[in-house]
């Protein structure tokens, strides 16, 4: 009984601790202020050393967070108590959080690098006028494939290739409705914002065709599972793509003629913002040509800084698997917020696929 | 031990917190299945659910369920009870608990390794000129894993049970003439029972819901209803289905309940009595 209480007691101290050590590591952490800067992004998606940089030329100091979804992300802004100024979500996460009214306006004339990025990549329809949001980076989806380990010399110019018989139990797909739906959808030169319910059926019933050749419908581990060789082929993201080409050389990665999805990954100011001053100074920092190229040579993504192409490795932009042609951006589409019912019947028949997998 | 005053006093946060984690989490549940996505009320989600996808869901759910307790059971009862004969029978048992403390996510993503195309079992097969198999992504490396994680619930209320067996019963039952096989069927079963069945609980509830794994291991090839309810309130945020899948994964779970838990207490007291 005394051993008992003796545990209790040490446990009990040992909790003590912690909570006064994450305590006083909080307070240093999330206290916003006109000098510091709260920085809220995906992981591995910035090049530390130019927070370093950012630091030295404003004085301000940068507190760098991470988070791994958008959904996460949302809902700790939404149920407020910290204190981010800057977030950088994708597209539809931008257009639930203006509905949510979670965003504060960005003052374009705080920010004259703007005139460094693309028009292609302006006003569009997730954020007309790009009121509340500044690109960030851009990327597709597409297929990633290992032509070594390919029965039949395929190379995925088409989405119908993925049925290609000889792909039997070799296919991996990600885990969520609106990619995969969506890729069913363009092989049929449909629209992957389609909310036509025929069309959806459509694409089910070409999908439960697909699911002989399905390996797995899996997360984040396709990164591993395509560099280990555990399967040939994969649809995926064009970053996770480039993370995996990078670490097996053998591997490489098409976006189908059809089309397929558009990408981005944009800047946006929290309404919980402590420093809105320094969060216009950090865009138009991470908006400098030079800046901008440096970190796209960090992290892999595709850039949508037009001055800042000019100072990359012409051998990367020229590279039509990060910067497609013309003619294939023709064919991106960018997703659509749908709404909750029709995103509800994305995951309905999505599930059922899933079910034909045996 | 105590007087009946003093045991009703305690028993109040006993009350509390089944009435704020058990009863009222119910209530909320069963609300949010009646309603749909703009908060209307509605009988949609149950219509839903007794549409083929979701029964056929509901079906393998059974299945796999069913599956992994048996392995389960056929592992862990021998395990028991050799365990239970052993010299240092509690060093033992400890090492058998002692992975049941390793997060369950963590164990998974091991056996991707483990079973994947360039893990070690394939390794193996080609060192001694075997082809390679496919491992991952299949239904019965799911079976295999999920009873790898639920072994040690199935060996304690086992062991426990044996332990508690005189020896003495099972001499006297040969010692009469009984055959080793007549002993296990009309002795020991019998009265380690109740083990068996607080096993079966421990085991086959949570592997009726279970997820994540359906999705590492298994690639989705296994739909289980823990993966339906997941992907409702995390992806299509249609709380309302996902609270009408949850009610009929508790309304499986008290009827199990009722199978697995009614005949208990007649075994305890008989045993208690011997």
């Amino acid at each position: 009984m005394k051993n008992l209480v003796k545990a209790i007691i040490a446990i009990a101290v040992v909790c003590a601790a912690l909570m006064y050590l994450v305590n006083s590591l909080d307070k240093t952490s999330s206290q916003g202020g006109t000098d510091i800067l709260t920085v809220y992004n995906w992981g591995e998606y910035i090049d530390p050393a130019l927070l370093k940089k950012f630091e030295k030329e404003t004085g301000i100091q940068v507190i760098y967070e991470t988070f791994d979804s958008n959904e996460a992300m949302i809902t700790k802004v939404d149920q407020g108590g910290t204190n981010y100024d800057i977030a950088i979500p994708s597209e539809y996460t931008i257009e639930q959080m203006k509905q949510k009214d979670l965003l504060l306006p960005v003052d374009h004339s705080k920010i004259p690098n703007l005139k460094n990025i693309d028009e292609d990549f302006l006003d569009l329809d997730f954020d007309k006028k790009n009121e509340y949001s500044i690109p960030y980076f851009w990327g597709t989806v597409g297929i990633v494939y290992n032509p070594k380990m390919l029965k039949k010399d395929l190379d995925f110019t088409s989405w119908d290739q993925l049925w290609d018989p000889s792909l039997k139990g070799e296919v991996l797909l990600v885990d969520s409705a609106r990619e995969v739906m969506g890729m069913s959808l363009n092989s049929m030169n449909l629209s992957l914002n389609s909310t036509d319910s025929t069309e959806l059926n459509k694409a089910t019933d070409k999908l439960i065709k697909l699911s002989p050749n399905v390996k797995a419908v899996i997360g984040d581990e396709v990164t591993q599972l395509m560099v280990n060789g555990d399967a040939p082929a994969a649809l995926t993201w064009s970053g996770q793509a480039a993370d995996m080409m990078y670490d097996n050389e053998d591997l490489t990665y098409s976006v189908p003629n059809e089309g397929s999805n558009l990408w981005f990954d944009n800047m946006v100011i929290p309404k919980t913002s402590k420093n809105v001053e320094g969060a216009h100074k950090f865009i138009n920092f991470m908006l400098d040509p030079e800046n901008a190229a440096q970190n796209a040579d960090y992290v892999g993504y595709s850039t949508p800084n037009k001055a800042a192409l000019k100072l990359l490795d012409p051998e990367v932009i020229h590279d039509e698997r990060y910067y497609p042609s013309a003619e294939v951006r023709k064919n991106l589409h960018v997703y659509k917020d749908l709404g909750k019912e029709k995103i509800g019947e994305y995951n309905e028949l999505f599930l059922k696929f899933k079910m034909s997998l045996q | 031990m105590q007087n009946k005053r003093s045991g009703s006093l305690t028993l109040v946060p006993y009350y509390v917190w089944i009435a704020l984690f058990v009863i009222a989490p119910i209530i909320l549940v069963g609300y949010y299945s009646l309603l749909d996505l703009e908060g209307n009320f509605t009988f949609e989600n149950y219509k839903n659910f007794l549409t083929p996808v979701y029964l056929k869901m509901t079906l393998s759910s059974f299945w796999y369920a069913f599956l992994i307790t048996l392995f389960c059971l056929v592992v862990s009862y021998p395990a028991a009870f050799i365990i239970s004969r052993l010299k240092n029978k509690q060093l033992w048992l400890m090492l058998i608990i002692i992975p049941s403390w390793i997060n369950l996510l963590l164990k998974t993503y091991a056996f991707i390794g483990i079973l994947g195309q360039s893990g070690p079992i394939n390794a193996f097969l080609s060192a001694i000129g075997l082809e390679k198999q496919q491992m991952l992504f299949t239904s019965a490396s799911f079976v295999f894993v999920s009873v790898y994680i639920f072994i040690p619930f199935m060996i304690l209320p086992i062991f426990n049970s044996i332990d508690k067996l005189s020896p003495a019963l099972l001499d006297a039952s040969r010692d009469l003439g009984a055959s080793r096989l007549y002993t296990l069927r009309r002795v020991m079963i019998p009265l380690t029972m109740d083990g068996i069945k607080a096993g079966i609980q421990a085991v086959f509830i949570p592997a009726l819901s279970l997820f994540m794994i359906t999705r590492l291991i298994a690639g989705n090839h296994v739909i289980t209803l823990g993966t339906a309810i997941e992907q409702q309130f995390l992806v299509t945020q249609n709380w309302g289905m996902g609270s009408t899948i949850a009610v009929f994964l508790i309304i499986f779970m008290f009827i199990i309940m009722a199978f697995t838990g009614e005949k208990r207490k007649k075994g305890a007291s008989r045993r208690d009595k011997n």
